[in-house]
């Protein structure tokens, strides 16, 4: 472990704007889709719209003759080299994975699965082809829900004959961190608390705001893939895993790419097809998806039934928390898969001081879209699910929602502190963060008022919903993940060329898609080299120029990245120090580094480090024994995780006449270790907090008795724009950070963790007075109307009877068939 | 999203236009501004032999007085109307109405008479329209006819206008005065409205002396809530409660995953009382 640094600086912590954004605002960069390749060909894929068939034939004749097309291929033409789409995260030795080819040969498990491309000079002639191939699909019965899931009564893969996919469980007491679940409950029930709920984690997709594209280039030594990706090392290795092709013979480049939320770290049949085909065909291939495609392919999120036991002394301080959960991993287990709920095992307990904790998940397919890591990736349904109970303990004990926070919560002289679930967390400040929450919220004012509102019995009532949400980032000591069979390690890369003419050329495995890494590394590196911000220009995203890399996802870039940086700034330092030394004619052990210089101790004799590395690159005079390069890399492997934490604040106003509910104000006081750049850090959290927000009011991915996808497009999956949301009120209070030397903890999921479950309390902090416990998500007028109405949770009320938009039947005039609006704008 | 390939023509007149829908017989559609028919194309759901766009035609664009009434190019875009003096003043239901259509691009793209014609039952302009009691002024190879808005919506995407015609103008008769108000319930603000409602009313002395009710989304067509209108004559603020009671009688709601049928009915009603007493505050 790393002291955290206390040198002074000038660029950490300045707000500067980001040095990217005018190429990625104005679009004029190197978007996968910009690409155009000499002879390029174009793709379109052939897709299931069965959610569980098998092909029993695909005519592609009428296709293969259509006007500008080169080919027409299935599964079968490119069986030799596909590959297979694998997960790194086999969660238990015995855990059921169904094989997942890129374009399955026999029988499809989704809707949305591909099982033909049309290959055209142009996008459009292979757009149009597409429509004359003809799939005989005989259509298998399809298990959806993920409860019906586990009875077995449906395969979604008959040939495992069960869709258990695994059981993971993490148990305080065989751990050896503390007591046992079952007697805490058993005590508690004689004279104590519990709570026993069951929330849902609705399904969410991951919308990024660029489709994902593929270019595949075949020509030369090496394949050429550039792809829409946030882990391209991670793509190069299942590539060379999978399909035959050498690791050294495959160059993958992440150009600009933008956005991803976890979306994006797949490694995707479309890419593996792209590449068959232009390889099978020996010509450039393009791949570009429609809105509609990246709704049913691209991986899903969250998705879990979460059943909860917590157990609490009378005055409400809390004995035991046993989570067991069902989660819905889609058709596939995905890259990470099985593992997104395994990630929420050391987050159920949170920032609590719980005796006793036991975590299960048993993991399910069902005939779905696949479900990986969504901004969050576990973390987020773990605080969802705390943090609604410890409200809901708050109302049982009759106290205020933070003031039962308090009684357990970690104090910040606690610090470090070894939790149930045996993490240890290294530095925090509850506390503090949660006063300045209060000071910034009003919360005393908004409680009265809440209360006048009450009493008065006014239409609109007030909910005040809190979050005192951690979270482990820094994704992660190569140990941990190898003790729990995940595929790969957790470090981070960095490389430091000093160029002869005083710029600086910093490599970063970290594979930046909208985060500005470009910005943060060069402030990190100006002050850590003495250099100016605007000499050092980032590199990342290509195997070839960053060969050694572990991308970016998990709130990791910068805490892990940010300190292979650091060390390799300071191996350059180091390795300069006796070319300066010996420049200077001076002893190295009288050299000092400073703002960029090389000084003598005493003297006011002195040499810049660009003077040194134009020196080192014309290399006529340095020290005997040494080499002529100051350039260094560095790999860091974390040893902790980091643990950022928050206290976030939400007012709801609920029209109790109709359902609806309007943000009134939300304010949030993180603890996100020391600062690189706020202007980042204020874009990361209110992007975070919208998309938190959107779980909470607005997203859900849901399907029909038939297995489509309803909210299919942008009409019916609503996401919310800036006229949907109000303005936050942000702070932050700063507990470094003690596991990197930078002292920062990450940023990019927080906003996102934290606010799903601050908002939903408030909605029921507003409506617990007409006996409401729980309102499904996302929580819609509707259900918000019917929960006070019927004066329950909405969790067994029939909401929509069906999710297809429809007209009562037998009424004139009223022809569903006649057309719909689906999927079409005004 | 590519649509299937077909053959555009941009007509600058009328009877260009009329002619080459009549050349293309029923293989035909009209792109009027397109912001559904765009969707449509793209997606695939549809896919003509021709696409004929009003958008070059000038006489089809702008808003002018027509002495008792407010007459609105078909293909006038809801932005120009939402900001234009005329309707505002006398057609302010109208104006309040297409505001709230989607987002500003959409709006700047998206005409009236395109939405009209369309006829989506979630659209927003089909209700004003409706209670306003405007006259749609149809043209076709027979010459022009005009159709009260009442005898205009005659199912779920379906019209008046046959094929081989075109909606030219929207006649508003001038409501001077009369204030208004549309309530509409969305989730996220882009949205097709869930429900909405459109009240305009005139106030005598304090209590209404008029009123015209339309329902936005609340069937296959827009709707009138005549019987609303006919209980809140002599109805002062305090007492809109019971004479809106019945806002959702006969109607037919959609049920999707906004909500069910009998959640829009309460909702209909709810935002009557709600429209009509904002209509009645100007």
């Amino acid at each position: 472990m790393t002291a955290v640094d206390d040198r002074p600086t000038t660029e950490i912590g300045t707000a500067r704007r980001r040095k990217e954004d005018r190429r990625l605002v104005t679009g004029r960069t190197r978007w996968t889709d910009n690409i155009q390749l000499p002879g390029m060909l174009h793709l379109a894929m052939v897709r299931s719209p069965f959610a569980h068939a098998k092909i029993n034939g695909i005519e592609t004749a009428e296709a293969k003759g259509a006007p500008n097309v080169i080919a027409v291929m299935t599964g079968h033409d490119i069986a030799d080299i596909q590959g297979v789409n694998i997960t790194a995260w086999p969660i238990t030795p015995d855990q059921k994975s169904p094989d997942h080819l890129p374009m399955p040969l026999e029988r499809v498990a989704h809707a949305g699965e591909i099982v033909a491309v049309v290959v055209a000079r142009t996008a459009a002639a292979a757009r149009d082809a597409a429509e004359l191939v003809d799939v005989d699909y005989e259509e298998l019965p399809a298990v959806l829900d993920l409860k019906a899931a586990t009875t077995d009564e449906v395969l979604a893969h008959p040939d495992l004959g069960t869709n258990k996919s695994a059981f993971w469980q993490l148990d305080s007491k065989a751990g050896g961190t503390g007591g046992d679940i079952e007697e805490a409950i058993a005590r508690a029930r004689e004279g104590g608390i519990v709570i026993e709920r069951e929330y849902r984690q609705q399904r969410l997709i991951p919308a990024f705001m660029e489709p994902r594209s593929t270019v595949v280039d075949p020509t030369g030594e090496q394949v050429v893939m550039w792809t829409a990706t946030q882990a391209p090392h991670v793509l190069r290795f299942c590539i060379a895993a999978t399909t035959g092709l050498p690791e050294s013979k495959i160059r993958v480049i992440a150009p600009d790419v933008g956005g991803g939320f976890g979306g994006k770290l797949q490694s995707t049949p479309e890419e593996f097809i792209t590449l068959a085909v232009a390889r099978k065909l020996g010509k450039p291939c393009k791949y570009t998806e429609t809105r509609s495609e990246t709704m049913v392919s691209a991986h899903h999120g969250r998705d879990q039934w979460q059943k909860l036991t917590l157990t609490a002394e009378k005055d409400g301080t809390v004995t035991g928390l046993k989570v067991e959960l069902l989660a819905d991993l889609g058709a596939y287990a995905a890259l990470v898969g099985g593992g997104v709920p395994v990630l929420g095992a050391w987050m159920f307990n949170a920032i609590y001081k719980f005796p006793a904790y036991q975590f299960n998940t048993t993991n399910y397919y069902t005939n779905k879209t696949w479900v990986d890591a969504y901004r969050g990736a576990g973390r987020p349904e773990a605080t969802y699910a705390i943090e609604r109970l410890m409200d809901e303990l708050a109302a049982e004990v009759g106290v205020d929602p933070l003031e039962i926070r308090e009684k357990n919560w970690i104090k910040h002289d606690e610090f470090p502190f070894t939790t149930v679930a045996g993490m240890t967390y290294d530095s925090g400040n509850y506390e503090a963060a949660t006063a300045r929450a209060k000071e910034l919220f009003g919360y005393d004012e908004l409680r009265a008022e809440q209360k006048r509102r009450r009493e008065s019995g006014d239409p609109v009532q007030l909910g005040i919903g809190v979050s005192t949400f951690t979270e482990m980032c820094g994704l992660a000591p190569s140990r941990v993940l190898g003790s729990l069979n995940y595929g790969a390690g957790g470090w981070e890369s960095a490389s430091i060329r000093m160029l002869a003419t005083g710029t600086v050329e910093v490599v970063t495995g970290a594979s930046a898609h909208g985060q500005g890494h470009e910005t943060a590394w060069s402030q990190i590196v100006a002050d850590r080299l003495g250099v100016p911000f605007d000499s050092v220009e980032v590199l990342h995203g290509d195997t070839q120029i960053a060969p050694k890399g572990m991308d970016t996802y998990g709130s990791r870039s910068l805490v892990v990245g940010g300190e292979a940086l650091v060390r390799a700034a300071d191996k350059v330092i180091e390795k300069a120090k006796p070319i300066a030394a010996h420049l200077l004619e001076a002893s190295v052990d009288d050299l000092e580094f400073s703002a960029g210089q090389f000084t003598v101790k005493g003297t006011d004799k002195g040499i810049g480090i660009g003077d040194v590395a134009l020196a080192t690159f014309a290399a006529h005079n340095y020290p005997e024994g040494v080499e002529p390069s100051i350039d260094a890399d560095a790999t860091f492997d974390p040893v902790n995780f980091s643990f950022p934490h928050g206290t976030h604040l939400c007012a709801m106003e609920v029209d109790t006449e109709t359902g609806a509910t309007r943000m009134r104000k939300y304010v949030c006081v993180d603890d996100i270790g020391n600062i690189i750049n706020p202007l980042i850090v204020e874009g990361q959290v209110h992007g975070g907090l919208v998309q938190g927000i959107a779980q909470a009011l607005w997203e859900g991915a849901e399907y029909d008795d038939q297995g489509t996808l309803v909210s299919g497009s942008f009409v019916d999956y609503t996401l919310p724009t800036t006229a949907d949301t109000i303005s936050f009120v942000t702070d932050h209070t700063t507990s470094p950070a003690t596991s990197n030397s930078l002292g920062t903890k990450g940023v990019g999921e927080a906003g996102t963790i934290a606010s799903t479950p601050a908002v939903v309390n408030a909605i029921v902090d507003a409506v617990r007075q007409f006996g409401v416990d729980d309102i499904l998500m996302p929580c819609t007028p509707e259900r918000v109307w019917k929960a006070i109405r019927s004066g329950g949770g909405t969790q067994d009320a029939a909401t929509t009877p069906a999710q297809q938009a429809h007209f009562d039947e037998g009424t004139p005039n009223q022809d569903p068939a006649a057309g719909t609006t689906d999927g079409v704008v005004q | 999203m590519i649509p299937a390939a077909f053959d555009y023509v941009a007509p600058t007149s009328l009877d260009d236009a009329l002619a080459a829908l009549a050349e293309a017989g029923d293989d035909a559609k009209v792109l009027a501004g397109g912001q559904s028919l765009l969707p449509i194309l793209r997606m695939r759901l549809n896919a003509p032999e021709k696409v004929v766009d009003l958008g070059r035609i000038e006489a089809l664009r702008g808003v002018r007085d027509g002495g008792d009434h407010v007459a609105i190019g078909a293909m006038t875009p809801y932005a120009e109307v939402v900001g234009d003096a005329l309707v505002r003043e006398h057609a302010g239901l109208l104006a309040k109405a297409v505001e709230t259509v989607a987002d500003p691009q959409i709006r700047h793209r998206g005409t009236v008479g395109g939405a009209l014609v369309h006829a989506d039952p979630a659209g927003d302009v089909g209700a004003p329209v409706l209670a306003l009691d405007a006259t749609m002024v149809v043209v076709g190879p027979g010459g022009e006819r005009t159709v009260p808005a009442a005898e205009f919506f005659r199912d779920l995407f379906e019209t008046a206008v046959d094929d081989g015609e075109l909606l030219t103008e929207i006649r508003i008769p001038k409501h001077t005065g009369w204030g208004s108000a549309y309530e509409k319930f969305v989730r996220v603000s882009h949205q097709w409205s869930i429900v909405a409602v459109a009240a305009t009313v005139r106030v005598e002395g304090g209590s209404i002396a008029e009123a015209r009710v339309g329902l936005t989304n609340m069937g296959s067509t827009p709707l009138r809530a005549t019987a609303v209108e006919q209980a809140l004559v002599g109805s002062s603020a305090s007492g809109l409660a019971d004479a809106c009671a019945a806002a959702a009688e006969g109607t037919n709601p959609p049920s999707d995953l906004n909500g069910d049928a009998d959640y829009r009915r309460h909702l209909a009603t709810v935002l009557t009382r709600r429209a009509v007493q904002k209509a009645m505050e100007g």
